[in-house]
């Protein structure tokens, strides 16, 4: 038995039919296609499927697509302006060197996002680093993420995203 | 043009854009058309005897379209997965090699041993359906304790290795070492276990094969680390379909450490099961799934000894360690506890004597493979841990008494007891720089300060050696290695003027896209937006032989180079007769051929588009097109070395270590792009890190349940587990390979386990804690301060 769902991705309207059971993760990757979210675990430890929902940053495997029906979710794929202009906190990620395999990037990305803005732009390294509790990088050390995300609080707010 | 993006330049990845916006493509991230899902049946017991099968019920479950076991593997007559690494014991005999069928026929080893794939329309399906399957078990008694697994009577993992032991391995004299040992004047002796890690890449494993039945193809889509490989296996050993039959793509891969290098069961079987299905077949591990099979790292039992003369001169060094090979022998596992470990016991030192003997254990576990460093972080652990033992016990400085007995400047190329010739290094100046950086002179102020506040502080020292850049051919062959250990390139110039640069190496974090176009950029003078590199396909790049051992630089960057030189000398051929002068005047600088002493000269891209429309053109010396390959074989390993400061403060109360300084001051002989470098220092010092205080892949000794099985039990690095690195570097250039560049993707994660334990050994000396066991827990902390005040 399938259930009809209907959201906002990326400011685009979408829609499908889903098993009751099919994560809001895997609606994106798998009906949608927006593959840029990722499933790193099975316990909600990972973080690499962070997504934004209603402003509110979310792990996309740990809710089911139905309770996203109307809701306005941004993805990674969401946050550039263009191919040139990208999000202050792309930009601060790869400035820093913040990445190196890319697959837990994602999640870091949104979850760096809503970390500035739930801390209104202002960030200590001591901050950033326990408010990463819910996001796992096992290439750069977080050294360099941390960089990053410092280096875009201030950026963020200057460009006022 | 190229100061910004050549040979030393910070540049910015070229890879990043897609990460950042979502669109790079791994494994998973396919979509096939008409795609089927697979799902593996696990052995849920780590030793038992399968009596019976049922797929009745599953094979009427909705969306299912197939499901195989081991018995049609075995009726099929699949080949079983390989050890490409022969080593021979004591007496000259092969190791023991019991089969590793792809698909478990009537035995399962250990938890998460696969029984049954089924494959079905949705993967929900497909897991559907596996959970219907019943699979009736007589469970026998599992061998799990390392310390036990060759004890007489413990049960027996494979009937080809009597007694589970795969190999007894010994390097050295051992009479020469006693003989040392007996008229030493100070021994200094250390038990000590390496824990067992399980990799973790983020990205789990996945694999995906299309077959095409007009052609005959097969296509797999497989995180690997060398898809060559991995082809090479399938081919000649597993499945026996011609490598020009079956095309192995790597795309994105996301993080290896190793656990990406080597042939598995999923893949394998997902290969196979394609042509049978007729439709393509994916699967992606869930987490569980990877900390139950991906191959596991390190799980030493070692006896260490130290001999030291009355002056603090190291004598001889004896070592006896049990390794584990879990329960079926990986890739290259029997090369890891021998050729990468106890050829490395000399470290940065002149000990002139060294015995080692290792023996590998089977036991009802995962199988243990290479994770980053791989055999060379169990060695550093012991010679690091050891000299700071003996540095207490003789109450000399452990900074002094390493300076003492490191290799002296000038006595490079260096021949060690153990098999290997450093060709370069200068240590001395490394450790000064680790120590002004770490401000060791104000140390005990701040021990003494951390004291008045409750906390014992300590201070700890690993002055690490590797040998890497894997490896010369004709050595590796001499060891018992089944393969070549080149690497291949190709440059391929467009007509317009950009660049293809192929290469056999494989990038999943290491950077390969910039590195490797940096190079070509300087060597070439082509702007670095115009050069793309291309891995990861047997159809498109020649063939290589992979990502690991820190080899991609020093090996496939050589070969690039090589290829980037013959690049040169063609288009001076050709620069020559455009200009009507002798070719051996011709002279090649920031991407323009000149003729010496005059302001002749050919834009590198103008001899290019004149390779290609050669109509004014030396068609009777010369080829046209401009496309050159190279093979390069390293004459010697690469040997990285460096010194790691760790400083620590641990709560008694509580045993919990806190790092508040760490430093690395490393020698990667020349760097490409500092910021790749320390992006890879950072990340294999936490791995280390990870190792000493927090990770342990734990199995109960009893049932062999895996019961660090999931990230709520198994203890990743987090962010606030961590400091911020201090870094720098001493140069001496690789004497050997064209680029003078050394390996930097394992020193951090090689160096940091002694760097911290001997830090937490030191803060804890003062309670009277000789020894915590790693990881450093809060637990295992606080229960040796408790025991120690008894």
């Amino acid at each position: 038995m399938t259930i009809p769902v209907a959201m906002t991705v990326n400011g685009k309207s979408v829609s499908g039919k889903v098993e009751a059971r099919t994560l809001l993760v895997q609606f994106l990757r798998e009906h949608l296609g927006m593959t840029g979210t990722h499933v790193g675990c099975d316990t909600s430890q990972c973080g690499a499927c962070v997504v934004d929902v209603d402003g509110k940053s979310v792990k996309s495997c740990t809710m089911l697509a139905v309770q996203a029906e109307g809701t306005k979710v941004i993805t990674i794929e969401g946050l550039a302006e263009s191919a040139e202009k990208l999000h202050p906190m792309q930009e601060a990620f790869r400035e820093n060197h913040a990445l190196q395999c890319g697959f837990c990037t994602p999640g870091m990305v949104m979850s760096a996002i809503d970390m500035v803005k739930r801390h209104n732009y202002q960030l200590d390294e001591a901050t950033v680093r326990r408010e990463l509790e819910g996001n796992l990088c096992r290439c750069t050390g977080y050294h360099n993420i941390v960089k990053a995300i410092l280096a875009a609080a201030p950026a963020m707010k200057s460009a006022g995203v | 043009m190229t100061a910004q993006t050549g040979i030393g330049a910070r540049v910015k990845r070229k890879e990043d854009q897609r990460f950042l916006t979502g669109t790079g493509r791994y494994v998973d991230d396919l979509a096939l058309a008409r795609t089927t899902h697979a799902h593996f049946v696990r052995s849920p017991h780590a030793h038992a005897k399968i009596k019976a099968i049922d797929t009745s019920e599953a094979g009427k479950m909705p969306g299912v379209v197939a499901i195989f076991t081991g018995k049609d593997i075995a009726d099929a007559k699949v080949g079983g997965l390989i050890c490409g690494w022969v080593v021979k014991d004591k007496e000259g005999n092969p190791h023991k090699a019991p089969p590793h069928p792809v698909m478990a026929l009537d035995t399962v080893r250990y938890v998460g041993d696969t029984v049954a794939m089924v494959v079905a329309n949705s993967a929900d399906e497909a897991k559907d359906a596996a959970e219907t399957i019943k699979v009736d078990y007589e469970v026998l008694p599992a061998n799990v304790d390392l310390a036990k697994a060759l004890d007489k009577g413990s049960p027996q993992v494979h009937a080809e290795a009597p007694g589970n032991l795969i190999y007894d391995w010994e390097i050295g004299v051992k009479a020469d070492v006693d003989a040392a040992f007996a008229k030493a004047a100070h021994v200094t002796k250390l038990d000590l276990v390496n824990n067992r890690l399980i990799p973790n890449a983020m990205e789990p494993r996945a694999a995906a094969a299309e077959y095409d039945k007009g052609t005959g193809n097969y296509t797999l889509w497989s995180t690997s680390q060398n898809p060559h490989v991995l082809r090479l296996i399938l081919s000649a050993f597993v499945l026996g379909i011609p490598e020009h039959k079956l095309r192995v793509i790597a795309p994105d891969v996301g993080g290896g450490f190793g656990s990406k290098v080597f042939c598995y069961n999923e893949e394998t079987m997902v290969c196979w099961a394609s042509s049978r299905v007729g439709r393509p077949i994916k699967w992606t591990a869930e987490r569980s799934e990877s900390f139950q099979t991906d191959a596991h790292g390190r799980d030493h039992v070692t006896h260490a000894e130290l001999a030291l003369d009355k002056d603090g001169k190291f004598l001889a060094l004896r070592v006896e360690t049990i390794a584990n090979m879990g329960a079926y022998l990986s890739t290259f596992s029997t090369a890891v506890p021998t050729y990468l470990y106890a050829t490395l016991l000399a470290g940065q030192y002149t000990t002139p004597l060294i015995y080692a003997n290792v023996k590998a254990a089977l036991t009802n576990t995962a199988p243990v493979d290479a994770y980053r460093g791989a055999g060379r972080p169990e060695a550093t652990f012991v010679v690091e841990t050891i000299v700071s033992k003996a540095a207490k016990e003789l109450k000399i400085d452990p900074a002094e008494l390493r300076r003492k007995n490191f290799i002296p400047s000038d006595a490079f190329p260096y021949q060690t007891p153990v098999a290997l010739q450093y060709d370069s290094g200068n240590y001395p100046p490394i450790i000064d720089e680790a120590i002004k950086i770490a401000e060791y002179k104000g140390f005990e102020a701040r021990r003494a300060e951390a004291k008045s506040r409750g906390k014992l502080r300590g201070i700890g020292f690993s002055s690490y050696i590797e040998a890497c850049g894997l490896a010369p051919s004709q050595v590796i062959g001499q060891l018992g290695g089944g393969v070549g250990q080149w690497e291949s390139a190709q440059i391929k110039f467009n007509p317009t003027g950009n660049v293809q640069v192929l290469t056999g190496s494989h990038s999943h974090g290491q950077s390969h896209e910039t590195t490797f176009a940096q190079i070509v950029s300087d060597k070439l003078g082509v702007p670095i937006e115009q050069i793309e590199v291309v891995h990861g396909d047997t159809a498109t790049t020649p063939f290589g032989m992979g990502t690991y051992g820190s080899r991609s630089l020093a090996v496939g960057g050589s070969a690039i180079t090589k290829a980037a030189d013959k690049i040169i000398a063609k288009g001076k051929k050709i620069a020559a007769h455009l200009m009507e002068a002798s070719a051996a005047d011709i002279v090649f600088e920031n991407g323009v051929f000149k003729v010496a002493g005059t302001d002749k000269n050919v834009p590198l891209g103008q001899a290019v588009f004149a390779a290609y429309v050669p109509h004014n053109y030396p068609l009777a010396e010369l080829e046209p097109g401009m496309d050159e390959n190279a093979f390069y074989d390293p004459a010697n390993f690469v040997y990285p070395a460096g010194t790691q400061i760790c400083e620590v403060e641990i709560d008694p109360d509580t045993g919990q270590v806190e790092i508040v300084n760490f430093t690395a001051v490393d020698d990667f002989g020349n760097i490409i792009n500092p910021m790749i470098v320390e992006g890879q220092v950072h990340g294999g010092i936490v791995q280390g890190v990870g190792q000493a205080l927090l990770e342990n892949a734990v199995y109960d000794k009893e049932t062999g349940q895996l019961v660090s099985g999931s990230y709520m039990d198994y203890t990743m690095p987090r962010a606030d587990d961590v400091p911020s690195f201090k870094l720098d570097y001493k140069v001496t250039p690789c004497p050997h390979n064209p680029l003078g560049v050394k390996g930097c993707g394992e020193a951090g994660a090689i160096a940091a386990p002694a760097a911290v334990m001997n830090a937490v050994h030191d803060a804890l000396a003062p309670v009277g804690v000789s020894h915590v066991p790693m990881p450093a827990t809060p637990l295992n902390v606080w229960q040796a301060i408790q025991g120690a005040s008894k």
